[in-house]
């Protein structure tokens, strides 16, 4: 035993404690955050009592919230545009909602001038909150919110080389501006509009999920594009269970491309049958199926739930998109801009950044990488079907636009009686340089004035001719 | 103006602990007597300052009367124990006195911060410890057979922590505790104090493989006990400071090797054994995601130290009372919140601080089991300290340990002034020794030739010098100490034999008189 033992040792815990320390001073300042804006943290609450919270604008500026003050003192948050933003920006009483809830902390958070800020605090004045600039556009929100009309539904716009989202409108909304008066009312709502249906709504895919398909069968068989044929009756029968095509329509002969371009249920019934359902499942993971999401809102996620044991009806209904699949119309927006891009997801985001009362950046948010969903190959291929969609399919609508559109129709069958159908679009404008992603569901659609198709079709208008 | 003050407060508290903390350190760098003790006195002014502007902000912020004689007592405990240790014990380490003071101090303004009437009961708590402690350096000092008793030191362990597991009651998942005479009663914050003297009396001279063996048995079966008892933590901390003893003891970093091997394979084994080891680990990983299944507590905690950030919300302007056990495992979050992180890294610092000078005294000592008690000791301190400040901050996982000195707790209060009273004592022995050396060397000049035979049989003399040479430590430190006056009386306190018995059993018997006094 000599003395050089004790120094090791002595050594080994400052070194520790060093250790220890960065981590802490780590900790502050990179990790910090994300801990702090948990909704979880009672704290916040006690910064409204130092700081009068902040605006949150739009990407040109425009207000959509922000906290007056009386000569009383007393601080009212106002949202200028009402209903249109209910969901996304959220509102901050009865509990905190949307943007007001997971941008709280920076909301309260005064980062003005710090000779400023200590003349108030010793004044015992409230120090004026920072502000968050959403990537959200009025004018695209504006225009999904007209178009989905009095219908119930959701729309997610999204930026395919950015993962900003653009819009997300979710209907029926509220009036963020009165929603502690009619709190009661609200919550006891037949059609729940507290519910944003655009992160949190679980539909069934319909034919949009037939990408999903066709990516398996490409997976599957890598020479499909050229070998695949079918010819369609109207109608496909297997274990006593029969497919039909909608409308009853006989396609004739296809390829897959022409199967896409149809949305061809017997076609597809016809793929799902030949695919091998564990892979299957492997690509929907693939996919972010049953996986947790990038997303700051409070979401659901989508669920897969084909298994090796299911039969053949369940096997075809699945293939077209009408088994038990659910999904959400964010998610949906996430795998076409991910088609878009190339195949890679970037991470979508609302804040762009956080800027103090006098328009200063604090924070700039800046776009991510989330993961390569698929290869850029297979990105390709599902893009010039889509592209065939609105060339000569079921979304011609689209065509004959002074843009391009890539994208895919769905029509969810909900009901037994076949009646109620939830209308579906996702797709992606400018397909060789893509600009904007849209995902649009219209529920009960009465498909003769308003489909998922028509939806978006308002929204590329108004973001090219506006 | 009250707003002024409470904002004022929290920079000013943060430079006086900045400065204070520095000193700490700094001291070392001075080898003039008096600078060292100027600064070891500024430091006294700088706690009593912070101590003076952390219960003016409670006051303004409570309007509370009761705060100002609360305050006023705190300062006369401090006060005393400065003046009682540097008068009785001119020989102690004044600077693990202030250390001590210091924690005392933010312990106390914490606690009240959160809750006035378990402040009161840390405060008694305190000083019947400090009481209690103060004469602990003198039994380490005069009981010179305190190494001979090494099968005491294992029975007394094993039996205090089995009287746990088989009599006490379960508090939060976990037999911490035994209730005597409806007091509650935390054994295992003692058996470290013990089983340290228990590996030291075993090591000191034997480290043969046959003891080790044999001493590791003793040690495994601490560890067993605690673990069965699912206090993990003092499970650790023994095995830690087993490891680090051994290591030290033998020389041989195999050991360490070894034990650490088997350490990280019993972990495995705890971890799919024990539903509340896993969920430790999972809220480890990600306390969000397990928030309303054990994460509560870290989530709590890590907000608060994120929502203070560098300055702190301030004392009373956070919610520190909504992290759970904030008084007592999760104080240094508490603290973190309202005082500010730079505050909380200080406090960390000081500790190491203790730590450095725990095993400051270890290197300096050349009895090989005062080295190993001190050296003992110094790790059981820090592994604590570290595996409840790493516990909060989600450094690792956490195991439910106090901060020493600072958190609420009454057994650990206890333990650890006695500790420190230990570490006392053997600032006092190295004294002896060297004078003891000083002695020999001088009576070697003085025989000349005659003194080569007397260094040969060294074990013997060592015994019979160490006794002889007490006189004229005795005799200089009496000199030195005319001031102080009591220096003979307290000497002479210090009987032989059945003597110390009697000490020991009075100074346990007040101990569970303090714990009365807590709960």
């Amino acid at each position: 035993m000599t003395n050089k033992e004790f120094a090791r040792v002595t050594y080994m815990f400052v070194t520790l404690f060093l250790v220890m320390i960065g981590y802490m001073v780590y900790f502050n300042v990179v990790k910090s955050k994300e801990v702090i804006n948990s909704p979880y943290n009672v704290r916040q609450d006690l910064l409204a009592k130092r700081v009068v919270r902040g605006k949150i604008l739009d990407c040109n500026g425009e207000v959509l919230a922000q906290t007056v003050t009386d000569e009383d003192g007393t601080e009212t948050r106002e949202y200028p545009y009402d209903d249109l933003y209910a969901h996304v920006v959220g509102y901050s009483v009865k509990g905190k909602y949307g943007i007001e809830s997971i941008q709280n902390f920076n909301l309260l958070t005064s980062n003005a001038f710090f000779l400023e800020k200590l003349a108030k605090e010793f004044k015992g004045e409230k120090n004026i909150g920072d502000n968050v600039v959403t990537t959200l556009d009025t004018k695209l929100q504006q225009a999904a919110y007209n178009a989905l009309g009095n219908n119930k539904g959701a729309v997610v716009v999204m930026e395919a080389s950015t993962g900003k989202i653009l819009a997300m409108v979710s209907k029926p909304t509220f009036d963020a501006n009165t929603v502690a008066e009619n709190w009661e009312a609200l919550n006891n709502d037949p059609d729940s509009s507290l519910f944003n249906r655009a992160t949190m709504g679980q539909y069934t895919p319909g034919s949009t999920f037939k990408i999903v398909t066709t990516l398996e069968y490409l997976r599957e068989h890598p020479d499909a594009d050229d070998a695949y044929t079918h010819y369609c009756e109207g109608s496909i029968e297997a274990d006593g269970t029969t497919i039909h095509c909608y409308g009853q329509t006989a396609h004739g002969q296809e390829d897959l491309a022409d199967s896409v371009a149809n949305s061809c249920n017997t076609s597809f019934s016809n793929i799902g049958l030949q695919l091998d359902k564990d892979k299957w499942k492997k690509t929907t993971e693939d996919l972010l199926f049953d996986k947790k999401l990038p997303c700051d809102l409070s979401y659901r996620e989508s669920s897969f739930r084909l298994t090796g044991d299911s039969d053949s009806a369940e096997t075809m209904m699945t293939a077209i998109g009408q088994g038990k699949t659910v999904v959400t119309p964010y998610h949906m927006a996430m795998i076409t801009a991910a088609i878009a891009n190339g195949g890679t997801l970037m991470k979508p985001y609302l804040v762009d950044q956080i800027t103090n009362y006098t328009g200063t950046t604090v924070k700039k948010y800046m776009p991510e990488k989330y993961a390569d969903l698929m290869t850029s190959a297979e990105a390709a291929q599902l893009t010039e079907y889509m592209t065939d969609v609105v060339n000569y399919g079921t979304g011609t609508a689209l065509s004959g636009e002074s843009y391009t559109v890539a994208g895919k129709t769905g029509t969810a069958e909900v009901s037994v009686d076949k009646q109620t159908v939830h209308s579906w679009f996702v797709g992606f404008s400018n397909v060789d340089n893509p600009d904007i992603v849209v995902s649009a569901v219209v529920e009960n659609a009465d498909t003769a004035s308003i489909t998922g198709t028509s939806v978006a079709k308002k929204i590329f208008n108004a973001y090219y001719y506006q | 103006m009250v707003n002024i003050v409470v904002e004022l407060s929290k920079y000013l508290m943060i430079i006086m602990i900045a400065v204070y903390t520095y000193e700490c350190f700094a001291v070392f760098g001075f080898s003039d007597e008096y600078t060292k003790k100027s600064i070891l006195r500024r430091q006294n002014v700088l706690m009593f300052l912070m101590h003076f502007t952390a219960f003016l902000v409670l006051y303004l912020q409570t309007e509370e009367k009761k705060m100002i004689g609360f305050y006023g007592m705190q300062v006369v405990l401090l006060l005393t124990i400065i003046l009682l240790y540097t008068k009785i014990y001119p020989k102690v380490s004044r600077l693990v006195v202030n250390n001590m003071c210091m924690l005392l101090s933010i312990g106390f303004i914490m606690i009240t911060r959160l809750s006035y009437s378990l402040a009161v009961k840390q405060f008694i708590i305190a000083a019947g410890a400090v009481a209690i402690s103060l004469i602990v350096p003198i039994i380490i000092r005069k009981v010179k057979v305190l190494s001979e008793w090494r099968r005491f030191y294992a029975i007394a362990g094993v039996i205090m922590l089995a009287v746990v597991l088989i009599f006490g009651p379960v508090t939060g998942g976990a037999l911490l505790s035994i209730q005597i005479g409806g007091f509650a009663l935390q054994p295992s914050e003692l058996v470290k104090i013990i089983f340290v003297f228990f590996t030291a009396a075993s090591l000191k001279m034997d480290t043969s493989f046959k003891n080790v063996v044999i001493t590791t048995v003793v040690a495994a079966v601490h560890v067993l006990i605690l673990v069965v008892s699912k206090d993990l933590g003092a499970a650790l901390i023994i095995f830690a400071v087993y490891l680090v003893m051994l290591y030290v003891a033998t020389r041989q970093p195999l050991y360490v090797f070894a034990g650490v091997g088997a350490g990280g394979a019993a972990s495995v084994v705890a971890y799919y054994l024990f539903n509340h080891v896993r969920v430790r680990v999972l809220a480890w990983k990600d306390p969000f995601a397990i928030y309303n299944e054990g994460g509560l507590q870290l989530a709590q905690s890590l907000m608060a130290i994120g929502t203070g950030s560098w300055f702190g919300m301030g004392l009373m302007q956070g919610a520190a009372d909504k992290i759970p056990v904030s008084e007592s495992d999760y104080i240094f979050s508490a603290i973190a919140e309202e005082m500010g992180l730079i505050f909380a890294i200080c406090l960390t610092m000081i500790c190491v601080s203790v730590y450095i000078m725990f095993l400051n005294i270890a290197m300096e000592l050349h009895d090989r089991f005062y080295k190993l008690v001190a050296l003992g000791l110094g790790t059981c301190y820090i592994f604590q300290v570290f595996l409840t400040i790493g516990g909060v901050t989600k450094f690792i996982p956490s195991t439910g340990v106090t901060l020493p000195l600072v958190s609420y707790g009454g057994s650990s209060v206890l333990s650890t002034v006695i500790m420190f009273g230990i570490i006392q004592g053997l600032y006092i022995v190295r004294e002896d020794e060297e004078e003891d050396i000083e002695r020999k060397k001088a009576q070697q000049l003085r025989n000349g030739q005659a003194g080569r035979r007397a260094s040969e049989p060294s074990r013997r003399k060592n015994v019979s010098t160490s006794k002889a040479a007490k006189r004229p430590a005795q005799r200089r430190a009496e000199e030195r100490g005319r001031t102080a006056g009591k220096q003979p009386q307290k000497i002479s306190s210090g009987k032989a034999g059945s003597g110390k018995a009697s000490v020991r059993t009075t100074g346990t018997k007040r101990a569970e008189g303090a714990r009365k006094g807590r709960s």
